[in-house]
């Protein structure tokens, strides 16, 4: 597929790196010609400099023939714009980041009215995030499947688990709760098991259940923990205005701490169920007056990634049942791994995951559709949704033990009439199933057909 | 909540409470007055069984904030009073406990309203327990607590804020300590020359500490039936009215003067407004009540120790100001919430809260006529910020809302309305005396036990100034966040 990429930014620079793996024609506009000669150095890409939202330029990165283009400069107005010129000029697909919440309020007349296929706010997508796991505060992280049937969860199973030594075919002897474990992360390395696997102690376990044999299962384990109820986030800046406003349907308490005082009036105005402090949340004597002590979860979405993770250790050594921890700069994810900072969010990755998912899903053939799609284990495996639609598929009505799957790919769950199916040698795949799949991130899984040898 | 810490600071002023109450017990020594020991022991015994151990088992975790701070404070009001009332109730001196706590909190709060119909039949040990609670009162417990420690590793400043009166709270010097001492200092010094003063006047000695005492704290408690009338003397009159003056001003002015620093002490403006309204008043009640006595010296005396007394809110009486012309009478409704100064043992609104309030109401009356035009408020040349400035406002709120619904739920009681309402405004504003029935030859002997305990909460909001009690009944504050 031909995309084009307007705005090499934090998100873009994202993006870039992930489609130009999946072997698509990538063109990437930056005003930065510095920026440009970076991207065309490490990936394999074409660069423009220019504005992407005039015609001359649009024209000579070819967006008439382009499928996709998405827009992701810094101005809401630029990215908007953009997508409207490229549409007339031709382009299939157009994809805008829109991130003001006046905006945001318009998103289905920005979709429909002008005809933009997706509007993506990252801040909205990454306080979404953190709501799901603020739900279900188990989880390091949660992902929901077929509109929240299917729920898999990121868990540390800990020191002394009942699961240590456990093969995988014996769990349900042993829990009595059904459920599968889709991938393992031990260390740097990444297992999707099959049932001859052993789990250990400190394990990363990626369970794929229904949202109640999730519940059980962990409270099995005995790492369960209860619903959340005072919620603290430091920094007041848009995730946690639209994080706030989710929680206000909630009876969580949310207290905001914020070090600007303009923009704590606009956060009492803009919420008033919340409790908004004034004050520089790295003060300790200040985030001791407001309670941290007493949180059900702290959430640092400051500016400052290091800011945000000292903030998580902190939180963690006072014993606060859970963090969040919101960091921009992804390679400092890759080292939090050997700290024990709770969950971690990164508003680029859930928007990249959002744009590919919508990318992956537009080059299916017609049999099948990935519906949804998401990056776990640090990106290093992917967990994809397919809704069978096609009765010609080869690998209908087959008995799942008689088919051939390529290495490391696991059907986890299949989906059929809302009832949820743990699948097991006789199960087979028919049409109108929601099939979720496990695979290594570099297989690039893009039809249903792929994972097969 | 830091729970824990706010029981080891009760713990201090429990026991520090008990070392004050040997003082009666040593004067029912003096006295003979045997059925009055197991009242003083009693207390004091319960008193250092609680204290000590909250006091030996210090928290890890020291750290207390506004909120601990408000609620330590409010909880040791509560509690001291309720020990306090201990000795009338069990000598049986006054056979009802509610009423014992109201003469203690009536003590504790410098409010001295008093329900004892007969004082003089009083023992001397609890006559003397009666007034040095007013003096312990007047600066407070816990200020007191700051000056005696040894050391402290806790942020005391929020328990200074909950517990001293005014809308600004200044340290004298950089330890607070330091600054405790000073003014306990200031507060016992100013007391001894007084009753040193009262002596040479011929008054005797015993007679002299209490009502130095309760002048000292601005409390009121007399210990004659007809208060300082008994006494029948100009010089004890004049004495007196200077030294209820001197106790009704910042004691922040007193430590400026030792620091001869007078052009600063004299250039606050609160203290002329102070002074200000004080020589009004006087002239005005003198000739408003003209007609009653028989010359221009025995009318200016009979306003200058009213007057004294009332806007400090003391509420000692030389006459019965209840029978003056209503002029009068409505002045004295009026110096009642004025109050003393900020920084005194004074109660009542306070002098700068008023002349913050009518500044802020002049500036918006001139935005209304100029709405361009901006101002800012001005006390003792610094300038007051908005948020002093809200929070005034808020308080006068806050302060007309309590004395409202107080007037409405005594209501219900046998008084009239002008009874009432001077009980709530002597009890908020720890004045003591009212007008009617609750007059100053009158007492409140008469009223309810629901209208007791409003009067006794309505003594202990105007002595903490509000806050400290709301913050301790809100659910607000209790609520894990």
């Amino acid at each position: 597929m031909r995309i084009l990429i307007i705005g090499d930014g934090k998100v873009g620079s994202t993006l870039i790196e992930r489609l130009s793996k999946e072997d698509h024609d990538i063109v990437v506009i930056d005003t930065n010609p510095k920026v440009i000669e970076n991207a065309v150095n490490s990936c394999d890409v074409m660069g423009v400099v220019g504005n992407g939202a005039s015609y001359t330029i649009l024209k000579e990165a070819e967006a008439d023939k382009a499928d996709i283009i998405i827009a992701a400069t810094n101005s809401d107005e630029l990215n908007i714009l953009a997508c409207l010129v490229a549409k007339k000029i031709g382009a299939k697909h157009t994809i805008a980041r829109v991130r003001s919440p006046e905006y945001s309020k318009q998103l289905q007349f920005l979709k429909y009215e002008l005809g933009l296929s997706m509007v993506i706010n990252p801040e909205y997508e990454t306080a979404a995030e953190i709501y799901r796991i603020l739900r279900f505060p188990s989880a390091i992280k949660l992902d929901v499947f077929c509109k929240g049937k299917v729920e898999m969860a990121e868990v540390q199973i800990g020191e002394n688990s009942i699961l240590d030594n456990t093969k995988l075919i014996d769990l349900y002897d042993k829990i009595k709760v059904k459920v599968i474990i889709g991938a393992i992360q031990r260390g740097e390395e990444v297992f999707i098991p099959k049932g001859n696997f052993v789990i250990k102690n400190n394990d990363i376990i990626h369970i794929t259940a229904s949202h109640k044999d999730l519940s059980e299962f962990l409270k099995a384990l005995g790492i369960y923990k209860d619903r959340l109820k005072n919620i603290m986030i430091i920094g007041g800046g848009k995730i946690a205005y639209y994080l706030a406003n989710m929680l206000s349907e909630t009876n969580m308490n949310v207290t905001i701490v914020e070090i600007d005082e303009k923009r704590c009036v606009e956060l009492s105005e803009a919420l008033p169920k919340a409790r908004i402090v004034y004050g520089n949340g790295t003060d300790q004597m200040l985030l001791a007056e407001e309670g941290i002590y007493d949180a059900d979860a702290v959430i640092p979405l400051m500016g400052i990634d290091e800011e945000n993770i000292i903030l998580s250790l902190y939180a963690n050594k006072h014993n606060v049942p859970k963090t969040i921890t919101k960091i921009n700069n992804s390679s400092l994810v890759e080292l939090l791994g050997t700290l024990n900072t709770g969950s971690v969010v990164s508003p680029r990755k859930v928007t990249a995951d959002r744009i590919v998912r919508y990318a992956r899903a537009l080059q299916n053939s017609e049999g099948s559709m990935v519906n949804t799609l998401y990056r776990i284990v640090n990106n290093k495996a992917e967990a994809l949704e397919f809704l069978i639609t096609d009765d010609t598929l080869p690998v209908l009505h087959i008995p799942l033990k008689n088919l051939k799957f390529k290495q490391n790919i696991l059907v986890a769950c299949i989906i059929r009439n809302n009832k949820l199916i743990y699948p097991a040698g006789m199960d087979t795949i028919e049409v109108g199933d929601n099939v979720i799949v496990i695979s290594p991130a570099e297989q690039y899984i893009k039809e249903f057909q792929d994972i097969m040898e | 909540m830091n729970f824990k810490m706010i029981f080891h600071i009760l713990g201090k002023v429990l026991y520090i409470t008990a070392i004050l109450m040997l003082l009666p017990l040593i004067v029912a020594f003096i006295y003979g007055e045997k059925d009055t020991y197991i009242g003083f022991v009693v207390p004091i015994l319960v008193l250092l069984s609680a204290g000590i151990p909250l006091e030996i088992f210090k928290p890890k975790n020291t750290l207390i904030f506004a909120k601990e701070g408000l609620t330590s404070v409010a909880l040791a009001w509560i509690v001291t009073s309720l020990i306090g009332a201990l000795p009338f109730y069990i000598s049986r001196y006054i056979p009802s406990f509610l009423d014992s706590v109201f003469e203690t909190v009536s003590g504790f709060t410098t409010t001295g309203a008093s329900i004892l119909t007969d004082v003089e039949m009083m023992p001397y040990s609890l006559l003397f327990w009666r007034s040095f609670t007013h003096w312990i009162g007047g600066m407070g417990v816990l200020v007191f607590i700051l000056a005696v420690i040894p050391k402290t590793d806790m942020s005391m400043m929020h328990l200074l804020r909950a517990e001293a009166p005014g809308p600004v709270i200044g340290k004298l010097v950089a330890k607070m300590r330091l600054s405790a001492r000073i003014l306990y200092g200031i507060y016992v010094l100013l007391t001894v020359i007084l009753i040193i003063f009262l002596v040479a006047g011929k008054m005797p000695f015993f007679d002299s500490v209490v009502t130095s005492f309760a002048t000292a704290g601005t409390g009121g408690f007399g210990i004659k039936n007809n208060s300082i009338a008994f006494y029948d003397s100009a010089y004890i009159d004049i004495v007196l009215s200077i030294f209820m003056i001197l106790f009704g001003v910042n004691f922040n002015i007193y430590y400026l003067m030792l620091l001869k620093n007078f052009k600063r002490a004299f250039k606050n403006d609160e203290l002329r407004w102070y002074l200000g309204i004080i020589i009004i008043s006087v002239v005005a009640v003198a000739i408003n009540i003209y007609s009653i006595y028989p010359n221009i010296m025995e009318s200016l005396r009979h306003s200058f120790f009213q007057v004294s007394s009332i806007i400090t809110t003391t509420g000692f009486s030389t006459a019965d100001f209840d029978q003056w012309p209503m002029f009068s009478k409505t002045a004295i409704l009026l110096l009642m919430v004025i109050g003393s100064s900020a920084g005194s043992t004074g109660g009542g609104m306070k002098v700068s809260r008023i002349v913050i309030l009518f500044k802020s109401v002049r500036n918006s009356i001139k935005s209304m006529a100029n709405p361009r035009s901006v101002s800012s408020i001005n006390l003792s040349g610094e300038i007051i910020d908005s948020k002093t400035e809200k929070g005034v406002l808020n308080y006068f709120a806050l302060y007309m809302l309590i004395a409202v619904t107080s007037v409405v739920i005594l209501s219900f009681d046998q008084y009239d309305g002008i009874t009432n309402i001077s009980a709530v405004l002597a009890c908020l504003n720890n004045v003591g005396p009212g007008l009617r029935a609750a007059g100053p030859l009158g007492n409140y002997s008469g009223f309810s036990s629901v209208s007791k305990i409003i009067l006794i909460l309505n003594m202990l909001i105007g002595r903490l100034e509000i806050y400290p009690v709301i913050v301790l009944f809100s659910p607000l504050t209790w609520k894990r966040r």
